[in-house]
């Protein structure tokens, strides 16, 4: 067997586990592992510019491939720098893997220079850590971390590694392991037959039914499965936010996403069906509204591979535990089966009048077919997304920040691809956008990717234009540009008489086509709507360069449909600024 | 509703923590907590008492059975159980007082551990009930010091909580 040290373990490790890049930044307490990477190591570092976006960047990568991120920091800043990446992970059940430094074994707990109890800070925003305590541990914990992070409902996993064990002297045996055994950890392999049956009985018998799918339907590989349960029944689809992409966004049988800003026959339709089938969604609280006014006459089917998602705020009536792919194949045949039984199910003449009560809806207040947004003289947001998805024949990878523009993005950009929607849904974490656009980009250098983001949002990891230059990751940035916290005001519009509490940056914003000309990119600024089409195409016409796409857009446009809160429920919803359901 | 939450976990640095920290994490209430090594060294025994509704008390174990560490979870309280708390109280015992702390300890069959010319040091082992009943017994009498272990319990006749 091979001799290595730990710091080689690492580099080695890495490699057997087929890792394509690992994101990340060095310092003093991973400099053993820095020099094993720099000596020999296969796997491509992408050195960022601040580790928050080392783990976003892993974490769009891994959104885009569904394999899971690797990011490799120092101790103390390195780590709790981090953190915020972690925790957008862990909302999203992202895996991801996150080797930190740690200062030397024996300064632990003395406040040596750079240390910080990583695994204390991280632990409510991991699925699991590991504290390294020697080096032949290594091959074994890197192996059950990415293990972890990638089964079940996946996460990040941290591996905490103190700089002594990473030492080039102290070489010892190497042996990557085939597999992973633990008896505390063993996810649902596969739902229970006798609740798949009822959950198809009661599905069959439904006379409003609708489908409500969130971002476990992508991560657990089911969009299809789902998709052909949905055709074969002729039942209407709504997305969660991070759902999008699991049932093609441009089908007639999707209704749009639901929720806080969701599509209004998406809401309504929830909230007046009679069964719903929740696949991978958590029924959180940007969707459901007032929790005791969910959905009054409705069944509950929940598919979650995680139990603790069921039945947590919102009881199932048939909770079905285990991976979408399995669960969705049995329900499939159970649902042929029934049918056979009894070719009349579901009723035909019940589904007809609901299609034609959710076209109602859609016609009357669809934001892709009835309602159009208001217009003024200015851009208004909406139009930069419709022009973006003109510009990429809607098949670009799309990430995103937090506020405004991501739900425009959401609502007018439909995806009919999995893992093409890209944002942080649950921690909703500004500055996410660039460097995990940086991520899939590396991933896919070939497609189209766009970060759709404000100019609050990007400057919260503009730094990482820096990054792109070095790897030249040519992404095209969609800066929807209102001089003002977009989302914040919304809310300071509609529930603080218009008190801008702090949400404007008056004149003080940088001039951006400067900005990232000075990262030796390209810049374009739009003002006027006739300039808007040309400079999208011209943006992406360029494609090996990073372009930032600077739009003015109407700083007054709020995003409708807005849920009614406290105390609304799914259909309580404002449809613009003076008109409510 | 009053639950014991018994589990079994990994003997390692750090597994009480992510126990603990999920109870503090997702707002749950911790009333009293009792962890100790088992007959199995790589196993320990974690018994903890909480207050909550049905649907509350099903997060709770859904929750800790997510916790990687964490091997084997049972609601002690689902089945028939033995609980048992076990207090050490120091109590002053002078004059008239020394007497009647003497005779209540009799009748709850705790055992006087320690005298001093002035107090008694008691011990007393049963449910937390008998507990609380023993110190408001005691409410005449000064009371110096109290110390309980936190409830440990077990499942009556065959049922075990093992690998």
């Amino acid at each position: 067997m091979e001799l290595l040290s730990g710091g080689e373990m690492v580099a080695r490790a890495l490699e057997d586990e087929g890792v394509e890049y690992i994101f990340g930044y060095p310092g003093g307490a991973v400099l053993h592992i820095y020099d094993a990477l720099f000596k020999d190591c296969k796997v491509p570092h992408i050195l960022v510019r601040h580790e928050q976006a080392a783990t976003h960047a892993a974490d769009g990568y891994a959104r885009a491939t569904g394999k899971p991120g690797v990011v490799l920091v120092t101790s103390g800043p390195g780590a709790t720098n981090a953190i915020t990446g972690i925790a957008t992970a862990y909302m999203d059940s992202i895996p991801m893997v996150v080797l930190s430094g740690q200062v030397q074994s024996h300064l632990i707990g003395e406040d040596a220079f750079q240390e910080t109890d990583m695994i204390g800070i991280s632990r409510p925003i991991v699925k699991h850590s590991f504290m390294a305590r020697r080096t032949e541990e290594l091959p074994g914990m890197i192996k059950k971390a990415f293990h972890i992070a990638s089964s079940g409902r996946p996460g990040p996993v941290v591996i905490d590694i103190p700089k002594d064990i990473t030492r080039p002297d102290a070489k010892v045996e190497y042996e990557y392991p085939k597999d992973v055994k633990m008896r505390s950890y063993s996810p649902a392999q596969r739902g229970h037959t006798g609740q798949v049956k009822k959950a198809a009985r009661l599905l069959l018998a439904a006379k409003r039914p609708i489908i409500y799918s969130g971002g476990g339907v992508i991560l657990g590989e089911g969009s299809e499965l789902l998709t052909r349960l949905a055709r074969e029944l002729n039942y209407p689809v709504t997305n969660t936010l991070m759902g999008l992409g699991a049932y093609p966004g441009t089908d007639r049988q999707f209704l749009g996403m639901l929720g806080m800003h969701g599509f209004y026959e998406a809401n309504m339709a929830m909230h007046h069906s009679d069964c719903i089938l929740a696949v991978g969604a958590r029924f959180d609280d940007r969707v459901t509204n007032t929790v005791a006014k969910f959905c009054p006459s409705a069944k509950i089917i929940h598919i979650d591979v995680d139990p603790a998602s069921i039945s947590k705020t919102v009881m199932a009536d048939v909770p079905i535990v285990g991976p979408v792919q399995s669960v969705l194949t049995e329900m499939l045949t159970q649902v042929a089966a029934l049918r056979e039984k009894e070719p009349n199910l579901p009723d035909q003449g019940a589904l007809a009048r609901w299609w034609e009560q959710i076209e109602e809806w859609r016609a009357d207040h669809g934001l892709l077919t009835g309602r159009r947004y208001a217009q003024s003289d200015q851009i208004m947001p909406q139009q930069v997304i419709q022009s973006l998805y003109r510009a990429t024949k809607g098949d670009a990878y799309v990430t995103s920040d937090v506020g405004q523009h991501q739900m425009f993005a959401a609502q007018y950009y439909p995806f009919d691809k999995p893992r093409r929607w890209i944002n942080s849904g649950g921690l909703g974490t500004m500055g996410f956008g660039l460097p995990a656009a940086m991520g899939v980009k590396l991933a896919f250098p070939d497609m189209e990717v766009a970060c759709v983001t404000g100019e609050g949002s990007i400057q919260m990891n503009i730094q990482e234009l820096s990054t792109c230059n070095q790897y030249n990751t040519a992404v095209k940035i969609i800066n929807l540009r209102n001089n003002y916290l977009g989302m914040v005001k919304q809310w300071q519009d509609m529930q603080y008489e218009s008190r801008y509490a702090m949400s404007t940056y008056e004149d003080s914003l940088p001039d951006f086509v400067k900005l990232t000309e000075s990262f030796g990119h390209v810049g374009i600024q739009v003002k006027k709507l006739e300039d808007l089409d040309d400079a999208m195409d011209e943006a992406f016409s360029l494609k090996d360069r990073l372009v930032f796409l600077d739009v003015f857009v109407d700083p007054m446009e709020h995003v409708y449909p807005m849920h009614i809160a406290p105390n609304g429920s799914m259909k309580d919803m404002w449809l613009s600024k003076n008109e409510r359901t | 509703m009053r639950r014991i939450i018994s589990l079994l976990m990994e003997n390692e640095a750090g597994a009480l923590s992510r126990v603990v920290g999920l109870f503090s994490q997702r707002g749950y209430n911790i009333e009293t907590l009792n962890v100790a090594p088992t007959d199995d060294p790589t196993l320990s025994r974690l018994t903890l008492t909480t207050i909550g509704d049905d649907l509350r008390i099903e997060q709770i174990t859904k929750q800790l059975n997510k916790l990687v560490d964490v091997v084997k979870v049972v609601d002690l309280t689902e089945g028939a159980h033995i609980e048992r708390d076990m207090m050490l109280i120091k109590v002053r015992a002078t004059g008239a007082a020394r007497d009647e702390v003497k005779r209540t300890t009799d009748i709850f069959r705790g055992q006087i551990v320690d005298v001093g010319p002035s107090v008694y040091t008691i011990q007393l082992t049963g449910t937390s009930d008998k507990l609380d009943s023993f110190v408001a017994a005691m409410s005449d009498a000064d009371v110096l010091e109290v110390v309980r272990s936190g409830v440990a319990g077990i499942a009556r006749g065959e049922k075990v909580l093992s690998l």
